[in-house]
């Protein structure tokens, strides 16, 4: 018997959107094509639009810009609204060139600044990195040890110089830790200054309510395969006023700043997930945030050594527990769990499949052991009390052995 | 037996890994992640864990129905094996990465990890055999295919380690039989290339890679008559015996090809000389590490000659020798301590340290000093010995005897080798390090080249009529 602690990861698909999306993968038909099929297609991804814009409380459907998903929305957001910000002096500067704009060539950028989070996915820090190459300047604002960001800090980054920063992005929720970022003080303090603010919402979407109207964000993307739709489809929610650079150049299509044949299957499971997500998230939430504590106090009770990452209580997602079990290696950890019948997570791996010491948790302040010996167990909304306790009957077994293996392969402890 | 299989992402360790899938064993794949950089590309048929090769292990794992992880050494793999490398060059020693990791991550970190997590043994897809001695120590014997051995990189395990190894395809006849196994199972690893390069070496030029993480002092390369025959850029980076890469305009007197004969890390100076200059008679080792019982432990004295057969690299023929155990006389080069103890049985490691002339890095099986002239060793490498009589498809005959236990049966019937003494030792002449006399006589008969020039295991007398035994 297999049971699934990786919803961070992915979350299955529920019947219902796997109907909605292998019915529309039948029909076959262009929605931009100009023809009958084409017009239902259209009309069928742009009900879909609704119900996503109605889901992330959008003030119009046009504000859901679809891309391919979280990395692409991200993409979008950072490169496209560093470059929107940097136009107007026609700097933009050519990315082949790869050449550090170290004074000469370059006029330099009038808002090269982009402050993040330190704990931002790779989706948003690394597209941030890149635009060094063209003149950005990337402010790292630090977190507190439960992974929370510094408002002062951020504060004070804003306010250093507002004028010569192209945009805000700080993540809604940490998909590692799941600590829940002060986001609307974050876009509270950046509209005063005039300052574009981007979250990227993957891991908050289908968890905490979000109002991307009331929170005052401009762009927020989100996912569909972290809440049950399909993976290869997401949006970047935009506010109307704001046109990226795109980053995908073609057709025109979603308003110019994504082209693409647009995924009409995708969508409409997209939108199935993101209704079925949000109608009724307090009753969703508080079922998975009662048995992440119950999974929190029974590993605390059964590993008293292992501690918590991030916070407990209101200020981390409803569905993520994370423990450092000191001593251990979380790919041992994770090797522990999958051989006794549980899906769970090291953080990150890189492309060659090994674990990374966790990026967050150094973030944190924790050390390259402590953030090696990490575990992440994500709830879904299937999961049920049995499961929690039967993953807490195999945890003290599991972890003796991953000790027992950090001492014998010499873990650097 | 719960196996945990190191997959590599090559084909022996595929192979191997349904080898032990069809034994029965409740198996799981591993694949080690060992540089620090692990998303590179690999270039060529080189590089180690690379995306790729990592994706052909799960690829493997997966149409085995095995579980498939990957597991991060690099830390360690840097500490023991290559900051070890490095500093075994700037000492002026030419070490085996492979050996050094066999010894270091795959046989002691993984297999400590492994046993820890409730297996029995780690299954890796080495060219070697371990075979139970009669006292039930698990003995290390070559792998059937002589070309494709591996048993010295392996040299340096403990019984103990011995113990939890497996080896499915160590009795393999030749690669080609692992290949084709590869290709009728549908691996799609069945013609990946073989890599003989050092795997964190990607563009195998060891000379470059070294030269920015050592100092290079450049220095004078002199005949052994010390006339200047040109420069070198650093006297670190070369081995006793190359040959390639010396860089010297003017051709040798005779016309033949100079080797590097010495390496004077004090007066910063390469030697070069003619192949003869190669030529030693005897070698000194430290660090003896037996792969079965120690020899002590079964009945040798201390000055017992035993008969066994010397390899001093990785790819060098073995030669036959004698060897005695204990206290070195250090009087020869700067020889630093000495080997003790002795083997008869399976296979045995050492650093060399000294030799009948310069000392040399390499490893094996090596003696205690002095007797006159015998044990006898050749630091270049040799043409593999073909034909001859007994010696079947161009490979060196394995000992007649199909199984050890055979070969035990049939050893004291042979002259030579050591004669086991009260009740008969368990590990009289075996197949392998310390061979019965068929092997030897046939090596001689076949290729009298495969003796150096001097005297030594002088063909006139019979390897096993050792004075002293």
């Amino acid at each position: 018997m297999r049971t699934y602690f990786d919803h961070a990861a992915t979350s299955p698909m529920p019947p219902d959107v796997l109907d909605a999306y292998t019915a529309e993968l039948r029909r076959a038909a262009n929605p931009s094509s100009l023809h009958a099929e084409g017009q239902a297609a259209r009309m069928r991804i742009e009900q879909a639009r609704e119900d996503i814009a109605r889901a992330v409380d959008a003030s119009t459907p046009a504000e859901v810009v679809l891309t391919s998903g979280g990395t692409e929305a991200d993409n979008l957001a950072i490169k496209g609204l560093w470059r929107l910000r940097n136009a107007d002096v026609g700097s933009a500067g050519d990315a082949s060139s790869g050449e550090e704009p170290s004074g000469g060539e370059h006029s330099s950028p009038p808002r090269p600044r982009i402050l993040i989070s330190a704990i931002e996915h790779p989706a948003v820090s690394e597209a941030a990195d890149w635009l060094t190459g063209l003149g950005a300047e990337v402010v790292r604002i630090p977190v507190d040890a439960d992974g929370r960001l510094d408002l002062a800090a951020y504060e004070a980054a804003l306010t250093a110089d507002p004028d010569r920063t192209a945009l805000v992005s700080v993540m809604a929720a940490n998909n590692e830790i799941g600590t829940v970022q002060p986001i609307a003080e974050v876009a509270a303090l950046a509209r005063a200054h005039r300052v574009p603010v981007h979250t990227d919402a993957v891991q908050a979407f289908g968890q905490l309510p979000l109002d991307f109207a009331a929170v005052g964000v401009d762009a927020m993307t989100v996912t569909a395969h972290k809440i049950g739709g399909p993976v290869g489809i997401g949006a970047l929610v935009l506010g109307r006023d704001l046109a990226p650079e795109p980053v995908l150049h073609g057709g025109g299509q979603e308003r110019s700043v994504r082209s693409g044949t647009l995924d009409v299957a995708g969508a409409v499971a997209f939108a199935a997930a993101a209704t079925a997500a949000t109608a009724d998230l307090p009753a969703r939430a508080g079922h998975m945030a009662a048995l992440r504590d119950r999974l929190i106090d029974g590993i605390t009770a059964a590993v008293p050594e292992a501690e918590l990452s991030g916070p407990p209580g209101a200020g981390r997602l409803p569905n993520n527990v994370h423990f450092v079990f000191p001593g251990c290696e979380g790919d041992t950890l994770i090797f522990g769990f999958d051989a006794a019948g549980f899906a769970t997570s090291a953080g990150s791996a890189c492309s060659a499949g090994v674990s990374r010491p966790s990026e967050v948790l150094l973030a944190c302040g924790r050390d390259e052991p402590t953030a090696r010996a990490c575990q992440r167990f994500t709830l879904g909304p299937e999961t049920s009390e049995a499961d929690v306790d039967r993953l807490l009957a195999a945890l003290p077994e599991i972890v003796v052995r991953a000790r027992r293996a950090g001492m014998a392969s010499g873990a650097p402890a | 037996m719960r196996i945990l299989a190191a997959m590599s992402g090559g084909v022996d360790s595929a192979v191997a890994a349904a080898r032990a899938v069809d034994a029965g064993h409740e198996v799981v794949g591993v694949h080690l992640a060992l540089s620090r950089m692990p998303g590179t590309l690999r270039t060529g048929s080189r590089g180690c864990c690379t995306i790729e090769d990592s994706r052909d292990a799960h690829r493997v794992a997966g149409l085995l129905g095995i579980p498939f992880y990957v597991w991060d050494f690099s830390e360690r793999f840097k500490e023991d094996v290559v900051d070890d490398f490095i500093a075994e060059y700037s000492q002026g020693r030419t070490p085996n990465p492979c050996m050094r990791c066999n010894e270091k991550i795959k046989f002691a970190a993984l297999l400590d990890r492994a046993l820890a997590l409730g297996f029995d043994a780690v299954a890796t897809g080495h060219y070697a055999e371990i075979i139970e001695g009669a006292d039930g120590t698990p003995e290390l014997h070559r792998g059937l295919d002589l070309n494709k051995d591996q048993s010295y990189v392996l040299g340096v395990l403990t019984a103990e380690q011995l113990r939890h190894c497996f080896f499915p395809i160590g009795a393999a006849t030749a690669k080609a039989e692992v290949r084709a196994e590869a290709r009728e199972r549908g691996f799609p690893v069945a013609d990946k290339p073989d890599s003989y390069d050092i795997c964190f070496i990607p563009d195998g030029d060891t000379k470059a890679w070294l030269s920015d993480k050592i100092p290079m002092r450049p220095g004078l390369i002199k005949d052994t008559e010390g006339a200047v025959l040109g420069e070198h850029e650093g006297a670190m980076t070369y081995t006793i015996g190359q040959r390639k890469g010396l860089r010297i305009e003017r051709p040798a007197a005779d016309g033949k090809p100079r080797y590097v004969v010495d390496l004077d890390s004090r007066e910063n100076t390469v030697t070069v000389g003619p192949r003869r200059e190669l030529s030693v008679d005897r070698l000194d080792g430290i660090r003896t590490s037996w792969c079965g019982a120690p020899p002590a432990d079964v009945g040798y004295a201390e000055s017992q000659a035993i008969d066994c057969e010397v390899q001093i690299r990785a790819h060098a023929d073995p030669v036959p020798a004698r060897m005695w155990l204990g206290e070195l006389i250090t009087e020869v080069g700067d020889g630093e301590h000495s080997a003790e103890a002795e083997d008869a049985e399976a296979e045995a490691t050492a650093t060399v340290t000294g030799a009948g002339e310069p000392s040399d890095p390499a490893a094996i099986t090596v003696p205690r000093s002095r007797p006159p002239g015998l044990a006898h060793a050749r630091r270049h490498r040799t043409p593999p010995v073909r034909g001859g009589p007994g010696a079947d498809h161009g490979r060196l005959p394995r000992h007649p005897g199909a199984r050890p236990v055979d070969d035990r049966s049939r050893a004291p019937q042979h002259r030579g080798g050591l004669r086991p003494r009260a009740g008969g030792l368990p590990g009289t002449p075996h197949p392998h390090r310390c061979r019965g006399p068929d092997r030897h006589d046939r090596r001689r008969s076949a290729a009298p080249c495969s003796a150096p020039r001097s005297p030594v295991t002088d063909p006139a007398r019979p390897p096993g009529s050792a004075p002293g035994a």
